[in-house]
């Protein structure tokens, strides 16, 4: 597909996998996702490519990272339940360097909770909720066409850096239909393959990533969960080992943070007040800005693209001299990055129940922080 | 000096390996090993994946592409593995605890769907890893860690799930026949959909040590006289003979239903392809057609350039690409 088109969100970021060269995709129904598997059930048999659902949504994250290994870059969509599901595997994806697609589309928790619903309370579960130490890298969209743009920055950005990326998407964008526009061709990066016989597990010292490889070739390639040397091989009585592995496998993200880190700034320069936000809560609070901005209230906007790493040169500039206000679909969850990045007093509003904000609501809420 | 016929199959430098003294993994390895060197299988296209446990940690001693996953997630991870590329064969190495119980949904799937692996579950009756608690296959009144006065769960029969669920083949057999393990895997590897190779195994470390059973031979000893081959049984059985104290072992389920591979047509749509650039060959003038090059060509058509020239017939400029990529 391609052109100008009227999609649903779900269908965009589908298309998005399909255009960035997707070829597996597995998955389990859940609201509010089911229509990304649903779109591709009906796409890649076509394209002579796989849609395959599982029993359940542990085996639909397993299926992916095993169709990586096979050569083929690959997906799974998934809500809430289903991502508490995919947690131990989302730390094996980690710990073994997979480059994987995860696409959250975000409804009320915790448990069933409201499943038609939007939300964004999985934030802070994306970053940590695998055990041990680790860095995935979290993206949020606001439109339907950043669902199909960030799913192909998606699958770049797990292929360079050969890490899970988690598209955190919520409901309200999810399901919303908006007019796209699909290009022809994308800008796709396949992460280079290593030569037969070396340490497939040693990372270039610059950039912290090893070169990847796939079954099949003879290579021999041993791939484990367990803490391993740079042959692939388990060792988990070395110190040592431990800490060189887990340590690179977080500082490949953060040293890299400002080649991933993805933001939109507005009206930064001047402003009094910052607010932080990101996702489809954004699209109410632009709308604020833009009013207060026009009664002569200085005030601007962040809009986090990139959940995780986050941009902290650029926050701790902005709330220098300005007053920063998060506001979530949740009970703080940014907010308690921001406040930590910021060390300042944080202003939030965070709003749960399955609504989004309304513009009037976030003014009614800065009008009476800022004592305008 | 005397070298053992399957070292050129092991990970060498990874030896020794970390299971006890008297573990029946080595039995089923040698026959496996043994199944494998009789098949002459191209050993680039062979995959092994297991879960956690200790029949889990073999794909680390074996020299193929070898993907270690999480606990009971093996033929999830094997399944994405196969349908992805379906020129590798994959098999996944497991358990009882990995597959029985927290992989079961996993298994009961995969025996349904009839997915192209060949899964040899080592059911050792116990969890041995962790130092000998009781699984889903351990037998009444059997003592572990976590049954000390005997168990009293019902155990799971592996085999007979597999086939109600839906595998194409099934086969069991202790540690105490070790031809027949290597005889069933050989035939079990020829076939399509899922086979299942159940393989009863000693563990006098964690499991027979508690139950009078001290040592491997006295586990295999108890193999011997507790386990019954399915045509004696089913002899017997008529006879209306109590049959309860013993194991059916043979092979339990040979069927041929089309694996999942077949059913996506990812089967057909190779031979389709080959057919296809065949004849646009055919088509150009003043090619010879010379049959074996082309299926060797074909095995690597998976690289799209070589599938871009071999579709103009420049067979040549093919082959010289594919020279140079091995070459590097």
């Amino acid at each position: 597909m391609k052109g100008k088109l009227f999609l649903q969100g779900n269908i965009a970021c589908a298309e998005g996998a399909i255009a960035a060269g997707m070829r597996f995709f597995a998955g389990y129904p859940i609201t509010p996702s089911t229509e990304v598997a649903e779109w591709l059930a009906k796409r890649l048999p076509k394209l002579n490519c796989i849609y395959q659902q599982m029993e359940d949504e542990i085996a639909s994250i397993s299926a992916i990272i095993g169709a990586r290994w096979a050569g083929t870059k690959s997906m799974t969509a998934t809500s809430g339940p289903g991502f508490s599901l995919m947690m131990e595997n989302l730390g094996y994806a980690a710990m073994t360097e997979t480059p994987i697609v995860v696409v959250n589309v975000q409804r009320s928790g915790p448990s069933t909770g409201q499943p038609t619903l939007t939300a964004s309370g999985d934030i802070l579960q994306a970053m940590h909720g695998s055990h041990g130490d680790y860095e995935v890298i979290l993206l949020s969209p606001n439109s339907v066409q950043e669902m199909f743009d960030l799913t192909v920055e998606a699958f770049n950005l797990s292929e360079r850096y050969r890490v899970p990326v988690l598209l955190m998407s919520d409901e309200v964008v999810g399901h919303m239909r908006e007019n796209v526009y699909l290009p022809e061709k994308v800008e796709s990066y396949d992460a280079p393959l290593s030569e037969k016989g070396i340490d497939y597990f040693k990372a270039d010292p610059e950039t912290l990533v090893p070169e990847m490889q796939v079954f099949g070739k003879g290579y021999n390639v041993h791939v484990t969960g367990l803490t391993h040397d740079e042959r692939g091989y388990p060792n988990t009585n070395e110190q040592d080992v431990h800490s060189k592995l887990v340590r690179r496998l977080c500082k490949k993200i953060i040293d890299n943070a400002e080649e991933i880190v993805n933001y939109e700034l507005s009206y930064g320069e001047d402003a009094d007040a910052i607010v932080i936000v990101y996702g489809a809560v954004s699209r109410s609070a632009m709308e604020t800005v833009l009013k207060l901005r026009k009664k002569g209230r200085k005030v601007g906007l962040l809009r986090l693209i990139t959940l995780n790493p986050l941009p902290e040169k650029l926050i701790r500039k902005l709330t220098r001299h300005a007053i920063p206000i998060v506001i979530e679909m949740n009970l703080g969850q940014i907010k308690k990055e921001i406040e930590r990045i910021s060390k300042r007093k944080i202003y939030f509003y965070g709003k749960i129940g399955g609504e989004l904000p309304s513009p009037e609501e976030i003014e009614e809420f800065m009008m009476r922080v800022m004592k305008w | 000096m005397v070298v053992h016929p399957s070292i050129t199959f092991l990970r060498e430098e990874r030896l020794p390996h970390i299971l006890c003294e008297g573990c029946g993994i080595g039995t089923i390895v040698n026959a496996l090993l043994e199944a494998i060197s009789e098949l002459e299988v191209d050993r680039e296209k062979l995959v092994f994946v297991s879960g956690i446990g200790c029949s889990s940690r073999v794909p680390g001693y074996l020299k193929f592409d070898s993907l270690h996953t999480t606990h009971g997630r093996a033929l999830a991870f094997a399944t994405g593995l196969k349908l992805a590329n379906p020129e590798l064969e994959v098999i996944v190495i497991t358990g009882d605890g990995d597959m029985a119980s927290i992989g079961g949904n996993h298994f009961l799937h995969a025996a349904r769907r009839n997915i192209d692996i060949l899964t040899i579950c080592v059911n050792n009756h116990t969890y041995g890893m962790t130092g000998g608690q009781a699984s889903p296959t351990t037998p009444r009144k059997w003592k572990s860690t976590t049954t000390p006065y005997g168990a009293i769960e019902p155990p799971m029969d592996i085999s007979k799930v597999a086939e109600a669920a839906g595998a194409n083949y099934v086969a069991r057999w202790s540690t105490a026949s070790p031809l027949q393990i290597k005889e069933a895997i050989n035939k079990a590897f020829q076939k399509e959909g899922f086979r299942l190779v159940e393989v009863l195994s000693h563990c006098p470390t964690a499991f027979g040590r508690r139950n009078k059973l001290r040592t491997a031979i006295d586990m295999l000893k108890w193999y011997k006289d507790h386990t019954i081959s399915i045509e004696k049984a089913e002899k017997l059985g008529e006879k209306g003979e109590d049959l309860s104290a013993f194991v059916v072992v043979g092979e339990l389920v040979d069927r041929n239903e089309p694996g999942l591979c077949r059913l996506y047509g990812l089967t057909e749509k190779k031979e389709e392809e080959e057919k296809k650039i065949e004849k646009r060959m055919k088509k150009r003038d003043g090619i010879k057609i010379d049959k074996e090059k082309i299926l060797r060509l074909l095995e690597k058509l998976s690289s799209p350039r070589v599938r871009a020239l071999m579709e103009e017939g420049e067979i040549e400029k093919a082959e010289n690409l594919l020279k140079g990529e091995d070459e590097k």
